[in-house]
């Protein structure tokens, strides 16, 4: 029901906004057409002002990834997951899900698909998978497009919110399913 | 930021040569160059798009609207936004439709709010307390409803697979409350923003 509903909103929200926009546009005499060309003007801009900062983050990234360390430190904390009743399929998830939203999704459905619809491992993945944003891609984007390279405490509290997040995830579903 | 670049940079080349996969890691300098470009070119459209309509939904005043009735709340969590700045009325915006999980229209419309905040921003190469808990609330991933891990689980053949919804929203809910209080509290402990721009 809950479910059915979210679908019929996801799928209204943006035509009902458009309409929204536009409608009261035109009310209000806003000559539509000459501010909407106006205002996309700068889509190019942005998009291109913020490829320094994408290939800054996504390389560093793509290396990390590609070095195999993420593995490594998932099969050296085995024994404090196995404590917290963490399945060890589900570490990669845990560090990449900050990293890249393609690779967090790609992790998810080769555990689920190996893993099959009965394990706690895949409901445990779905529930970090679902609740997660990617940090460091919304970082690299939202300052790459005003060009601020000094970040302060953002990608602290980004982390530190991740990390509640896992543990979150982690509690909720060893009440709900374990 | 800069240590940050350092530490994955030289990480990755120890971690790569100690198990053998240097070679992976040389290839991913040019594979991770290639998709940063390509993500960035496939923002365009879109970008341009959302840009053009929020300067519809700007001059109409519908903007102003959104950020009356939402000013309560971004009053204490944005303290160095004016009330009346259009970028209150951004933040919201963006905001929503992260939670519908419309992520095309929520980044084109996020990054107006930044550009926003960018205007009342002291030192223009460093963060604002307020993009720091703009960003808090984003990066925290606060959606209503996870439809591709749906959709992933549907594929396998979970029994129950929007049973996963109630769990999710109360972690992400966690994290997004989690995310703002945090932002709070080093909004405090941090070094304020100088104009030189000199903190880290």
């Amino acid at each position: 029901m809950f479910h059915h509903l979210m679908d019929i909103i996801s799928l209204w929200a943006l035509p009902v906004v458009l309409l929204l926009i536009l409608t009261l546009g035109l009310i209000k005499k806003v000559p539509i057409y000459e501010v909407f060309t106006d205002g996309a003007k700068d889509g190019f801009k942005v998009a291109v002002n913020i490829i320094p900062y994408l290939v800054a983050i996504i390389v560093a990234i793509s290396m990390l990834r590609a070095s195999g360390l993420i593995e490594a430190v998932g099969v050296f904390c085995m024994p404090l997951l196995s404590k917290f009743n963490i399945p060890v399929d589900v570490t990669p998830i845990m560090i990449v899900r900050s990293l890249s939203g393609s690779a967090a999704l790609g992790v998810f459905s080769d555990i689920a698909h190996s893993l099959g619809p009965d394990n706690y491992a895949t409901t445990l993945a779905a529930v970090m998978v679902g609740s997660s944003e990617t940090t460091f891609y919304v970082l690299a984007v939202y300052f790459g497009a005003v060009q601020i390279s000094k970040l302060r405490y953002a990608m602290l509290v980004g982390i530190l919110a991740d990390i509640v997040g896992i543990i979150a995830a982690v509690s909720v579903c060893n009440i709900m399913y374990a | 930021m800069n240590y940050i670049f350092y530490f994955l940079i030289v990480i990755s080349i120890v971690a790569g040569a100690l198990n053998g996969k240097l070679g992976d890691v040389v290839n991913a300098i040019l594979s991770g160059a290639e998709l940063s470009v390509k993500v960035a070119i496939s923002l365009i459209g879109i970008m341009a798009f959302w840009l053009g309509m929020m300067k519809i939904a700007e001059k109409s005043g519908l903007i102003d609207i959104i950020s009356t009735l939402i000013k309560p709340v971004t009053k204490r969590l944005f303290n160095d936004i004016p009330e009346d700045s259009p970028a209150v009325g951004d933040i919201a915006m963006s905001l929503a439709a992260n939670a519908f999980g419309l992520s095309n229209a929520a980044t084109p419309i996020g990054i107006k709010a930044m550009e926003e905040m960018q205007k009342h921003n002291k030192d223009k190469k460093s963060a604002s307390d307020a993009m720091c808990m703009f960003l808090a609330m984003n990066t925290a991933g606060f959606q209503l409803v996870p439809a591709t891990v749906i959709a992933v689980l549907v594929g396998i053949g979970y029994k129950n697979p929007t049973s996963i919804i109630a769990p999710t929203l109360l972690v992400t809910s966690i994290a997004f409350v989690s995310a703002i209080i945090f932002a709070k509290i080093f909004q405090h402990l941090w070094k304020p923003q100088t104009n030189d721009g000199g903190d880290e």
